[in-house]
Formats: C-alpha cells, sequence, structure tokens
C-alpha cells in the first residue's frame, strides 16, 4: 500500500534520485573504470589492463608520496586524538570562567576557511618558526602534522564529547566512594566508555589528514611531497591514466576505512542492543 | 554536575593545558601574524614592516579585487542554491524512506563526501574535458546522422559553468545531511493533516515543510555557501582565466606575487565575511528557537 507521504514510491522522486546519484557517482565511476584502460586515453576504452597499476608501484616518487602521507596521517591522528580527548574532558568536567569562548575558539578550526589557515601556516612556519628543512624523515614532516593535528583535533573534541554526554556519572562516584584514583577512574571506567567515540574521531582525524590538499599544498616544503600534492602535480602536468589508478587506490583506501569505522560503530550498537 | 577547577586543580590543568596551549600556539598564533601582516607593507621581498595602515583593505576594495570578491560571492550563492534544489527532494525521500532504504540513501550521500576532493575534482575533469567523455559522447552520436558540419566540442571545461559545476557536485552533501536532520525532526501529522485537508504536495511542501524546517534550510544554506565560498581548488582545476575565485587571488599573493601583506588583509575578509555568516545562522536559530518557546 502506498501511504500519502510514501515519497520514494513516486515516480518523478525516484527520477530524480536516479539522476541526483548518476551526478554524483558517474565522474567516480568512469575514473575507475579507466584506470584499468589500456591505452593513454582516459576516455577511449581500449581494453583492459593492470599497467598504470604497475607503472605507479615503479613510480618511487609516488610511493614515497603515499608513505609521507601515512605517516603524517597516523602522527597527526594520534596527536589529535589526545589533544581532542583532552579538550572533550576539560569541557564536560569542569564549569570555569572563559569556558564559552573555549568553546568558540575550539569550533573556529572547523570553520575557518582552509585557504586562510593554510595561509597563515605557510608564513608561521617560514617567518616566525622556520621549520628546519634538513631534518631527517619523517621529522621533516613535523609542521605538516602539526598543521593537520591543529584542524583535525576540533572534531575529535566534538565528537568525543558526544560520547562522553551518554556517560553515568554515577560509575565516576561509585568507584571513587570505593577508593579509586582519578587516573584508576579515567583508565578503567571513562576510556572503555569513550571507546567508540575515540575510533569514530581517530578515523575522522586519519580521513581528514589523507585527503588534505589545501593546508598541505601551503604547509610543505618544496621536498616534501604527500600524495594528494602529487596527484595534483600529475592532474596539473599530464592527464594519463595513472592518475586514475593513483585515485582509484585512494578511494578503496577511505571507503575501506569508512566500513570498518561503520562496521565497528554498528557492533557497538549491536553490543549496546545484547 | 559540573566541578570548579578548584575541586580537582591537578586534573584540570592535566586536561585544560595542553589543547589550550596548543590553540593559542599553533592555531591562534598563526591566524594572529596574518592578521598583523595585513596591516604592514613589503618593505624587501623578505622584511614586512607592520605600518599599521589600511592601505591593503584600501586596496582589496578597488574594483578589480571587489569584482573578483563579488564573483565569488555569486558563485558561492548559485551553488547554494542549486545544491537546495538537487538536495531538497533527496532529502525528503531520505526522511520518508524505510529503514533500510534511509540506511542506504544516506550513505550513497556520504561515500563521495569522503572521496579525496582532488580525485572527485579531477574524476570531473576528466567527464567535461574538450576530449572528455560528455563531448566524445556527443561527437560519436554527431556522427551518426549523415551530412552535418564537423562535431564542435561543448565549451564545458575551464569557464565559469564548470566552477560552478564543479561547486555543486563537491558541497552537495553539505546541504543534504542538515535537510535530512532537519525533516527527520518534523511532526509528520503537520504534514499529514496538510494534505488530509486538500492541500497539493507542492503546497504542502511551500506552506507547512518549509516554514518548519527553517532552521535546519538555513544552516544547511551556510554550511553550504562558507565552504564554497572559500574553495581554493575547484576554480584552479575547473576554471579558466576567468573564474578565478578569491581563494586563487589569495594564493596567488602568497605563492608567486609574493605580497604577503596584501594576501593577508583578503584572507582576513574572507575570514570576516565567513564570520558573518555564521553570526546570521546564529541569529536565525535563536530567532526560532525563542518562537519555539514562546508556543
Amino acid at each position: 500500500m502506498k501511504g500519502p507521504l510514501d515519497y520514494l514510491a513516486r515516480w518523478p522522486l525516484r527520477l530524480w534520485l536516479a539522476m541526483v546519484g548518476a551526478f554524483l557517482y558517474l565522474p567516480l565511476l568512469a575514473l575507475v573504470v579507466f584506470s584499468f584502460n589500456d591505452s593513454r586515453r582516459i576516455t577511449v576504452w581500449r581494453g583492459f589492463s593492470l599497467r598504470w597499476y604497475a607503472e605507479l608501484f615503479d613510480d618511487g616518487e609516488l610511493v614515497a608520496a603515499f608513505g609521507n602521507s601515512l605517516v603524517i596521517a597516523a602522527s597527526s591522528t594520534l596527536i589529535s586524538l589526545i589533544l581532542g580527548t583532552l579538550a572533550a574532558l576539560l569541557l564536560w568536567r569542569f564549569r570555569f570562567a572563559g569556558k564559552a569562548p573555549l568553546e568558540a575558539l575550539l569550533g573556529l578550526p572547523i570553520v575557518v576557511p582552509e585557504i586562510c589557515l593554510g595561509v597563515a601556516f605557510l608564513v608561521f612556519f617560514t617567518a616566525i618558526v622556520p621549520w628546519p628543512t634538513e631534518l631527517p624523515w619523517p621529522l621533516n614532516l613535523g609542521a605538516i602534522i602539526i598543521a593537520h593535528a591543529t584542524f583535525s583535533f576540533s572534531f575529535v573534541a566534538l565528537v568525543v564529547r558526544a560520547r562522553l554526554a551518554s556517560f553515568d556519572g554515577a560509575l565516576a562516584e561509585a568507584a571513587r566512594d570505593l577508593g579509586a584514583g582519578e587516573w584508576l577512574i579515567f583508565r578503567d571506567i571513562m576510556v572503555p566508555h569513550m571507546v567508540p567515540g575515540l575510533v569514530a574521531g581517530a578515523l575522522l582525524a586519519f580521513t581528514l589528514s589523507l585527503d588534505d590538499f589545501v593546508i598541505t599544498f601551503f604547509t610543505s616544503g618544496p621536498d616534501t611531497i604527500t600524495f594528494p600534492i602529487k596527484v595534483y602535480s600529475m592532474v596539473r602536468f599530464s592527464v594519463t591514466p595513472a592518475v586514475n589508478a593513483a585515485s582509484t587506490l585512494l578511494i578503496l583506501l577511505t571507503a575501506g576505512l569508512t566500513a570498518l569505522a561503520l562496521w565497528l560503530q554498528g557492533a557497538d550498537i549491536a553490543k549496546q542492543a545484547a | 554536575m559540573l566541578q570548579r577547577p578548584s575541586q580537582a586543580p591537578g586534573v584540570f590543568a592535566a586536561v585544560g593545558v595542553p589543547p589550550v596551549v596548543w590553540l593559542f600556539a599553533l592555531f591562534l598564533a598563526p591566524l594572529a601574524v596574518i592578521w598583523t601582516y595585513s596591516f604592514g607593507e613589503n618593505r624587501t621581498l623578505v622584511d614586512i614592516a607592520i605600518t599599521g595602515s589600511w592601505g591593503n583593505y584600501a586596496r582589496a576594495l578597488k574594483p578589480l579585487y571587489l569584482a573578483i570578491l563579488l564573483k565569488s560571492m555569486g558563485f558561492a550563492a548559485l551553488t547554494t542554491v542549486l545544491c537546495f534544489i538537487l538536495g531538497l527532494p533527496v532529502a525528503l525521500a531520505i526522511t520518508f524512506a524505510s529503514r533500510r532504504a534511509k540506511l542506504l540513501l544516506l550513505v550513497a550521500i556520504m561515500l563521495p563526501f569522503w572521496t579525496n576532493l582532488l580525485i572527485r575534482t579531477y574524476a570531473l575533469m576528466a567527464i567535461l574535458r574538450t576530449e572528455g567523455l560528455i563531448n566524445s559522447g556527443l561527437g560519436a552520436l554527431w556522427g551518426i546522422v549523415p551530412g552535418l558540419p564537423p562535431f564542435e566540442p561543448l565549451p564545458l571545461i575551464n569557464n565559469n559553468f564548470a566552477v560552478v559545476i564543479g561547486l555543486v557536485y563537491v558541497h552537495l552533501p553539505f546541504m543534504v545531511l542538515p535537510l535530512y536532520a532537519a525533516l527527520d525532526r518534523l511532526d509528520r501529522s503537520l504534514i499529514e493533516a496538510s494534505l488530509d485537508l486538500g492541500a497539493g504536495h507542492l503546497a504542502t511542501l511551500w506552506r507547512v515543510v518549509v516554514p518548519l524546517a527553517l532552521p535546519g534550510i538555513v544552516s544547511g544554506i551556510i554550511i553550504t555557501f562558507i565552504p564554497a565560498l572559500g574553495a581554493y581548488l575547484t576554480p584552479d582545476l575547473l576554471g579558466g582565466t576567468n573564474s578565478q575565485m578569491i581563494a586563487n587571488v589569495i594564493e596567488r599573493q602568497f605563492r608567486s606575487a609574493n605580497d604577503w601583506p596584501f594576501g593577508a588583509a583578503l584572507s582576513f575578509l574572507l575570514m570576516y565575511l565567513t564570520f558573518a555568516a555564521l553570526m546570521v545562522q546564529a541569529i536565525i536559530s535563536r530567532r526560532s528557537a525563542e518562537r519555539e518557546a514562546a508556543r
């Protein structure tokens, strides 16, 4: 039976959804399909081939850029996880002078335009605190890691704080009455409760870092190339299926991470229901 | 019950100091530096004197740059309108879908959102290019009909059209998700009542759904407008020489023109525009919360 509000069952809306879906997905689909094309052209199909993927792995600079991106993402995730969790705990537990301005400040990295933050880091790391360029790997990535941690820890704080809202304060009270100290309460009661928020926050920070182009573009020196920066220069100078292949790999990686996050959260919900 | 810092000073310091110090030293300080630079002048290539002059802002508001600023706002506004038109039916469909379909549609909207911005822009380039999929497809169709003049590829890239298409492509999820969140909270009996009393679907949408969901619609509009206004990559890759947006001009000051004070002034203008948009949103959502409370 079709109710009055079953909009999904009406054909004009179905057609609309199909159109929007095609708009969103056809370009990505074409990108993935042509990464397997046995030709230099990215629009005429010549047959299936994995040669562009093989070429990627032969490109030392690209592999190094990918390694850089993973190191940056992992380090900035770790930093932003710690800072974000601390900030969430601070706002969740305490009432203090200047709390409202601090909350506003914490939300700022989320809304400040990327380009503004990018140029601010560019100036900061060249004119104010010059980041030495001759440091051994991975220390030469430090400026980018700091920049990424700065814009992602607000997101982590947001996610962890939402999770803390469901924490039962009586548990901590009971533990305290039974003689547990702050550290023990934090480690054995707070952290286990926060885990889903921590996982979601960490995956968010990781993806944000892996995806970032604009801020990295301004923060990185000429010798520190990350995956998006490398893809950008490939797009600028030569459009070959190698770019498609590199993009396909990154899509797979982020889709995998997102699926993992959804699955972990699903498992968490299932556990709560049981 | 919230604690006062004096009740657990050790904990307060342990959780408070690291994030606050980080925010001040590595977020506010860099922004403060370019804010100061925006009142400075280039003495030599690397030496910048802070003179306290408003010259950079005055220059940013000269017709050449003002036109780019207005054009960026126009692009962002057009993008927002198109996202709203495209996204509202999608949000409606998600709201009234079954549980399974709802989850599926939400993931489908979110997935491109999780895909790298650069990659999505590149995917569009491959479609829109002169020898791209649309033009080669049209060219093939053109070839079927005998006796036509040779096919002229449509100019789909390196122009304003491509920039707006690219911005809509990238920002559509920003619009759909808040719209869905707002529609999902609506009291469905009001919509049913409107339909029962003889209003059509479009009249119900316009006179019942939209007014009730207004705060969500406003936040969708603002959340779409802000990143579209500051977009760098889309105009850079899809635009032509005539479709540069404010972010591209800022980039040029810092990376090739080497006029940091002027670039700093431009990026603070962009920042103030962003804050103004956020304030509009705050005012509207507060007003509607007050109206709700008064009811």
